[in-house]
């Protein structure tokens, strides 16, 4: 990401913003000036972020259904409006991790929900702020963060895994249906990163071998720029 | 929640009414065959508001219920024209329901995780000017974990937000929906896309529709905040230069777009507000077509929609459609009323 691209036009949420790379692009994407909201379960960690980065904290879970219209109420509220949803916000399902035959189906529930259910339901709640914004010509982007383990079988990744693939697979149907109504879909893998959700899955991992989150991050937001029309880019290039 | 309306969406109904008083009834999906190419759907994409808050006055101890029902600032969510009923719910008639103990200036309101300062009563028990104390975002938190949609007796299941939003609803505006808006679908702008049809949005900011309060009905609508985006306003133009007409889905449209009217056939992109009704005596300079709840006589809805028919008309179809088991709330079934005939093939081909 050039460092002197200012994002100010821009009204950007991002799910799971306290931690990993979620706050990693919290950081990024407001220093760069635009008009972020986050989502995360814990009020204290949400009042820490939004007090040291500026932006708007929602607090809310993604994996509930209760929460997704007021969590897109008050991001459109706030924002007055949605240019860039970003579904970060994981479960791993088990933790440790588990052989499915190993794996309680609570916690094989609790990662659709978080991981599939969750973006689906707050996809759809904000698919009209979105395509406002399309209309308006700011270009609306949807980014689904998935995971290798979206398209690799890995051994007791089950839980995740099977998820992951469902939530890259949703993404590229919602891509066909609403690019006509001008919203771009996306889905990253930002590899292995040291965070604390791969700190929770492989406790035991070297750690110097990890992706720092503040790269993965720089490399989200060019996947966001590169998405947005380029007349959208030629408005915000500073 | 009202999951049994949501489950025959497309067994809802849909009546075609043109200029002549003449019906056909269609099943409401078929919305997306209707239109030619050229012609323009205009929707309201406001979300709407959970505007309802049970509280307590602190002075008195005595419970209430809040319903915001209008904006004193565009879009500041901390200051509201609101009207205040006593001790209840929706599931009592708005007409049976109580007066709310004396408000007086500076009186503070405990409603949820929120505090709430009367800074005026106007001019009636009910009316008050009110100011949450909080920022922005601590006050659409409290709004969003402890308000309910507005709702009235006729629809016994309590509401969720995602039963009063529309498909379409993008920012928080509306204080109840802009329920015309119910019959419109993805599917159902795709098939217009399909055909030439285009499809805008205004967001206009529809506030409460009745407080069961003679008095205070007659104030209805009060003033209601819009914004035209500039994409909107070209379209209109387009629809214009090609012959082809402009389909307000709801009331609201109507009222947002005959608003920024520039006399010409056309809009004025950018914020204003919509003050007044319309009604028999205003002529239409921007909408061709309505696409609407079934209304009764006497509703201001209904009001509206004889700036588009004569009564002889409006009377017959209201006579034909409740004969017909039309249903006539906000979640019920719908009406297309052409203002002028619809264009011939012929003359599109000249178009």
């Amino acid at each position: 990401m050039p460092i002197n691209i200012d994002l100010s036009q821009l009204r950007i949420a991002i799910t799971g913003g306290t931690s990993g790379l979620g706050l990693a692009l919290v950081r990024l994407l407001t220093a760069r000036g635009a008009r972020v909201a986050f989502v995360a379960r814990h009020a204290d960690a949400v009042a820490q972020v939004a007090a040291e980065t500026g932006a708007c904290g929602v607090v809310g879970d993604v994996g509930r259904k209760d929460d997704i219209y007021p969590i897109a109420l008050q991001v459109t509220g706030n924002l007055g409006g949605l240019d860039v949803l970003i579904h970060n916000a994981s479960s791993l399902g088990p933790v440790p991790l588990a052989l499915l035959a190993d794996t309680d189906c609570e916690d094989f529930e609790a990662a659709l929900a978080v991981n599939v259910l969750g973006p689906f339901r707050l996809t759809k709640a904000l698919l009209g702020a979105l395509a406002a914004s399309a209309r308006e010509g700011r270009g609306a982007i949807v980014i689904t963060v998935s995971s290798d383990a979206a398209v690799v079988a890995y051994r007791s990744w089950g839980a995740y895994g099977a998820s992951k693939a469902a939530l890259r697979h949703m993404t590229a149907i919602w891509g066909e249906e609403a690019g006509a109504d001008g919203i771009r879909f996306v889905s990253i893998d930002p590899g292995d990163m040291d965070t604390p959700l791969h700190w929770l899955a492989v406790p035991d991992a070297d750690r110097s071998a990890l992706r720092r989150a503040d790269d993965a991050a720089v490399e989200v937001a060019d996947a966001l720029l590169a998405a947005l029309p380029a007349a959208c880019l030629a408005g915000v290039e500073g | 929640m009202i999951a049994a309306g949501r489950r025959d969406r497309r067994a809802a109904k849909l009546a075609v009414v043109d200029a002549r008083g003449d019906i056909r009834h269609l099943p409401r999906a078929a919305l997306a065959d209707l239109f030619q190419a050229g012609d323009l759907v205009v929707a309201n994409d406001a979300a709407t508001l959970p505007a309802s808050l049970a509280g307590v006055h602190d002075a008195s101890g005595a419970t209430i219920e809040m319903r915001l029902a209008a904006w004193l600032r565009a879009g500041d969510p901390t200051r509201f024209l609101a009207v205040v009923f006593g001790a209840g719910d929706y599931r009592t008639r708005t007409e049976d329901r109580p007066l709310p103990p004396v408000l007086a200036r500076g009186d503070r309101l405990t409603l949820g995780p929120l505090v709430a300062v009367v800074d005026d009563v106007v001019g009636h028990r009910r009316l008050v000017r009110l100011r949450f104390t909080g920022a922005r975002g601590t006050v659409l938190g409290g709004l969003a974990r402890h308000g309910r949609p507005i709702q009235y007796a006729h629809v016994p299941e309590p509401l969720a937000l995602w039963d009063v939003w529309t498909a379409v609803a993008a920012t928080p505006a509306a204080f109840e929906p802009p329920s015309a808006g119910f019959a419109v679908d993805w599917a159902t702008i795709a098939g217009w896309r399909g055909r030439g049809v285009g499809f805008a949005t205004v967001t206009h900011a529809a506030g409460i529709s009745s407080t069961g309060d003679a008095v205070l009905d007659r104030l209805l609508p009060f003033d209601e905040p819009y914004r035209i985006p500039g994409g909107t306003a070209v379209a209109i133009a387009r629809a214009r230069a090609r012959g082809g007409r402009v389909i307000a889905v709801g009331t609201t449209v109507v009222r947002a777009l005959e608003s920024a009217s520039d006399g010409a056939g056309g809009v004025g992109a950018g914020d204003g507000v919509a003050s007044g009704r319309i009604g028999r005596e205003t002529a239409l300079r921007v909408v061709d077509a309505i696409l609407t709840g079934v209304h009764e006589p006497g509703e201001s809805h209904f009001e509206l929609l004889r700036a588009f028919a004569g009564d002889a008309l409006l009377g017959g179809l209201v006579r034909t459609l409740s004969a017909d088991g039309y249903r006539n709330h906000e979640f019920g079934d719908a009406m297309l009323l052409e203002r002028r005939p619809l264009r011939t093939a012929a003359g599109m081909a000249a178009a």
